[in-house]
């Protein structure tokens, strides 16, 4: 290949450059998206686990006690909303990458993001009754 | 009808063979020689899906606790079970791993490491922290238990 042809302004199309997207359409807030989560969840990963390991075994009022913190709350609510969008952002890749064919693609996709979504929710508002009561 | 874009699917390989270009996964088969950067490359794929079904666990941890004492109950013990155990070492196992290996991609993405001694040595240096750190955190969970 020439150095002409390889050029990223001959490469791409006009409205592509106006827009600032190349032909994924978004990968480029995808990828950012997945480094800002990675960012957040190093703390709140290390928080988590320390955590954990002191509720291990407890029973289940000091989980309750525990998650009826407003800051445990807030921290907890950040973690699973991170966790849920690095892990969507993540599956995704992996689906775009070992699933070929566009109907099974978007299917597999599709599924994914509604459990992904679901389990995510789930999380959320238990921490939010944990929070409240 | 074939779809246009198959054009871009053909290639030459170096000894001239014409060669219909491998898809993903093409790390894992006779296109590529396994090494340590494609196997830990793909560790941190298969570690985050694993991560993704461990996370469901936890998430029922959390809706158990606050349903009541019954469903709490029933969390606990599976967690307590022998599987549950086997489960829970392979999510810390696999939380270090992606977690230091995501810290090693985070570097990367500042421009640091690049070199082929630095990728391996930085490599080497995950699989080792993945190690300390699992053996860690459970010699900690079986003491405060």
């Amino acid at each position: 290949m020439n150095d002409k042809a390889a050029s990223p302004a001959i490469m791409r199309s006009m409205l592509g450059r106006a827009r600032g997207l190349g032909s994924a359409k978004s990968g480029t807030g995808h990828w950012w998206a997945q480094r800002v989560t990675a960012f957040a969840l190093i703390p709140l990963v290390l928080w988590f686990v320390c955590s954990a390991i002191r509720l291990a075994g407890q029973p289940r009022a000091a989980v309750q006690h525990w998650a009826g913190s407003p800051v445990v709350a807030t921290l907890l609510a950040a973690l699973v909303i991170a966790t849920f969008h690095h892990m969507q952002l993540g599956l995704q890749v992996v689906i775009e990458d070992y699933v070929h064919g566009e109907k099974p693609r978007m299917f597999w996709l599709l599924a994914m993001k509604a459990v992904t979504a679901l389990f995510g929710l789930a999380g959320l508002i238990a921490v939010l009754k944990l929070a409240i009561s | 009808m074939v779809d246009t874009r198959e054009a871009l699917m053909v290639a030459r390989t170096s000894d001239g063979r014409t060669v219909r270009r491998p898809l993903s996964p093409f790390m894992i088969g006779p296109s590529y020689r396994p090494q340590l950067t494609s196997m830990l490359s793909i560790t941190h794929r298969i570690t985050g899906c694993g991560l993704a079904v461990g996370t469901m666990l936890l998430v029922w941890w959390l809706v158990a606790a606050a349903t009541s004492d019954a469903s709490y109950a029933r969390a606990a013990w599976f967690i307590r079970s022998p599987i549950g155990y086997l489960f829970m070492f392979g999510w810390t196992a696999a939380l270090w791993f992606h977690f230091c290996n995501g810290i090693r991609h985070l570097f990367w993405d500042f421009g640091y490491g690049f070199e082929l001694p630095t990728v391996h040595a930085s490599g080497k240096a995950v699989l080792a922290a993945t190690a300390v750190l699992t053996v860690l955190t459970w010699i900690i969970v079986v003491v405060t238990l």
